[in-house]
């Protein structure tokens, strides 16, 4: 089995506290960034092919290195726990059980690009990780790791934790700054991007929880040793939430390059009662369905992207043979309808009509040229949208249909419901 | 509680606006939070609690309800003593969800997104709450509760006063 980094003290029961984790090797790395220059733990990161946990799989400090050089204006970090990919879990588990481990990458990667005020935004339903973050906050500045002159460094930088109150697109980078401002969750046009122009107007950085909670691991052993987990263009380990029909379900830790299939088979049990497998949704909804037999596919960011997929946020949503995929279809237009902020019209739209067809669809009230209706529409709109939730709905009408085209022909055809 | 239709913040709640607001270079960026306090002393995000937290902030009421409006958390009329919001998305899909909405619909003797005519509890479907290892799943207030059958629902709901 691959080693493991975040994972390693979760089966403590203390091991949200900051004793726990400063008898664990915690808060060395901070001790180690303090001695390197800021461009030089940038670079560290860069080498170790770290890319963005939350979704997009963008490499983190490569991002870093876009604040512009020499800039005098306040930076901020902003953390991302906004978790809210449908089937995705590990931030939540990342904030309950190494919350110091946050707060330490923040400490770093503040440090790495000038910030002395970081947030960390929190979904509104996360009420129990909103307050073991909050304690261990409270923990990290009563010990001086956080504050002015934290350890005798010279440098300062205070953490402020806020909730959300319920919008998935606040997971969406610039939605999320608009919320942090205090205003609905519009995501913005970019560029500008934000880390020439992010919150409040400032330059600013966003990470997923999990991407930064590996900064501590990469600052102590070494980019070498970070890429050297993982495959040629991404490093690491990585936390995948598996849930649905396997037999045990629940957060798996192993290397990026792991197979789906020995994700599903070898960690989590296999399928559940027996049954055969149907149908992958290998990262969180957006990410486009994959069939039993496409399973052999690495699960790092290029793996996926080659089978026409994506690794998103590595929640992986596991159907046997009694799942209906026009039924799964028409809960997951259900979300993007929901969800849809309203600002661009093909998103708007478009979520709400393909939402109606396949409800009508599953009510066996379709007709045959629905389903060449739905992907019509929903490819017209791809790319035309402010942000990426449109393009991250397309993924599952597009794909549930042209992979199971059967199945829904045998729905409409027939009109009556699977 | 406090009342949604003539808000006022105690002193002691004014000090945390005030502290709320100090921690953003903006201080409009504490309006979500302040909003959560609100929502906690009125019970529900009325257009009179909108008007007051524009007043705390020198903003426009409309400013207010754009946001206030656009966030599910933030109740727009009054709920039950607690709300009970069941997980509809793919995961617990998969898993059951939609037995277990028909048992809280029955057992409760209401539709989704109706209070109990005692006020005690308010039955809501809700997008993916994160916890699908334990699906299906449901937040009851601040709690979350997964592995749901028809038999541990109930004894949830016994516990609700």
């Amino acid at each position: 089995m691959a080693e493991t980094i975040f994972t390693r003290n979760f089966h403590l029961a203390d091991s949200h506290t900051l004793e726990r984790y400063r008898a664990t090797g915690g808060y060395t790395a901070l001790d180690k960034a303090f001695r390197m220059e800021p461009a030089a733990i940038t670079e560290e990161v860069k080498k170790s092919n770290l890319r963005g946990l939350g979704g997009a799989a963008f490499p983190t400090g490569v991002k870093w290195g876009f604040i512009p050089k020499g800039s005098t204006a306040p930076k901020y970090l902003v953390i991302n726990a906004d978790e809210g990919e449908p089937g995705t879990f590990k931030d939540r588990y990342l904030m309950e059980r190494d919350p110091h481990a946050l707060i330490e990458g923040m400490i770093i990667a503040a440090r790495a690009i000038d910030s002395h005020l970081g947030f960390i935004y929190i979904r509104g339903e996360y009420v129990q990780p909103w307050r073991v973050v909050s304690a261990a906050v409270r923990e990290a500045y009563g010990a001086g790791y956080l504050g002015k002159n934290i350890k005798g460094s010279g440098f300062d930088f205070d953490i402020v934790i806020h909730r959300g109150a319920g919008a998935y697109i606040c997971g969406e980078e610039t939605g999320l700054l608009s919320s942090l401002e205090g205003k609905k969750g519009w995501p913005k046009i970019k560029p500008p991007f934000p880390a020439v122009k992010g919150a409040f107007g400032h330059p600013t950085i966003v990470n997923n929880v999990e991407t930064i909670a590996s900064v501590p691991h990469i600052i102590n052993r070494g980019a070498e040793w970070f890429a050297g987990l993982g495959t040629r263009t991404q490093g690491g380990t990585r936390l995948y939430s598996v849930s649905g029909h396997v037999a045990k379900p629940g957060v798996v830790e192993a290397s990026v390059s792991i197979t789906l299939r020995s994700l599903i088979y070898d960690h989590c049990g296999g399928i559940a009662g027996g049954r055969k497998l149907k149908a992958v949704v290998p990262g969180g909804s957006s990410a486009p369905i994959l069939t039993a037999d496409e399973i052999d596919v690495t699960m790092d960011a290029d793996g996926l992207k080659n089978v026409g997929s994506m690794i998103g946020s590595a929640g992986v949503i596991v159907m046997d043979e009694t799942v209906s995929i026009p039924e799964a279809l028409m809960v997951v237009a259900r979300f993007y309808a929901h969800e849809s902020c309203g600002q661009c019209t093909p998103c708007r739209e478009s979520t709400g009509w393909i939402y109606k067809m396949s409800r009508r669809i599953v009510e066996g009230k379709g007709r045959k040229e629905d389903l060449d209706t739905i992907i019509d529409v929903a490819k017209r709109g791809a790319g035309t949208t402010i942000c990426a939730f449109y393009d991250g709905a397309v993924g599952p009408y597009v794909s549930y249909i042209e992979k199971f085209r059967e199945e829904f022909e045998a729905l409409v055809r027939s009109g009556t419901s699977a | 509680m406090a009342d949604a239709a003539r808000p006022e913040f105690t002193a002691e709640q004014l000090a945390e606006v005030q502290r709320l607001q100090l921690l953003y270079p903006d201080k409009r960026g504490a309006l979500l939070p302040v909003l959560h306090l609100a929502q906690d002393a009125f019970g529900y995000v009325s257009l009179e609690v909108e008007e007051y937290v524009a007043g705390l902030f020198d903003l426009s009421p409309a400013h207010v309800h754009e946001v206030a409006t656009f966030y599910t958390m933030f109740f727009k009329a009054p709920v039950g003593r607690h709300v009970v919001s069941v997980c509809h998305n793919l995961t617990c899909h998969l898993m059951g969800a939609k037995t277990i909405v028909e048992h809280l619909q029955r057992r409760l003797g209401v539709d989704v997104g109706e209070t109990t005519p005692d006020g005690r509890v308010t039955l809501l479907t809700v997008e993916c709450l994160c916890a699908c290892e334990v699906a299906p799943m449901m937040q009851v207030d601040d709690r979350y509760e997964g592995l749901l059958t028809p038999d541990k629902v109930d004894r949830i709901l016994e516990g609700l006063r």
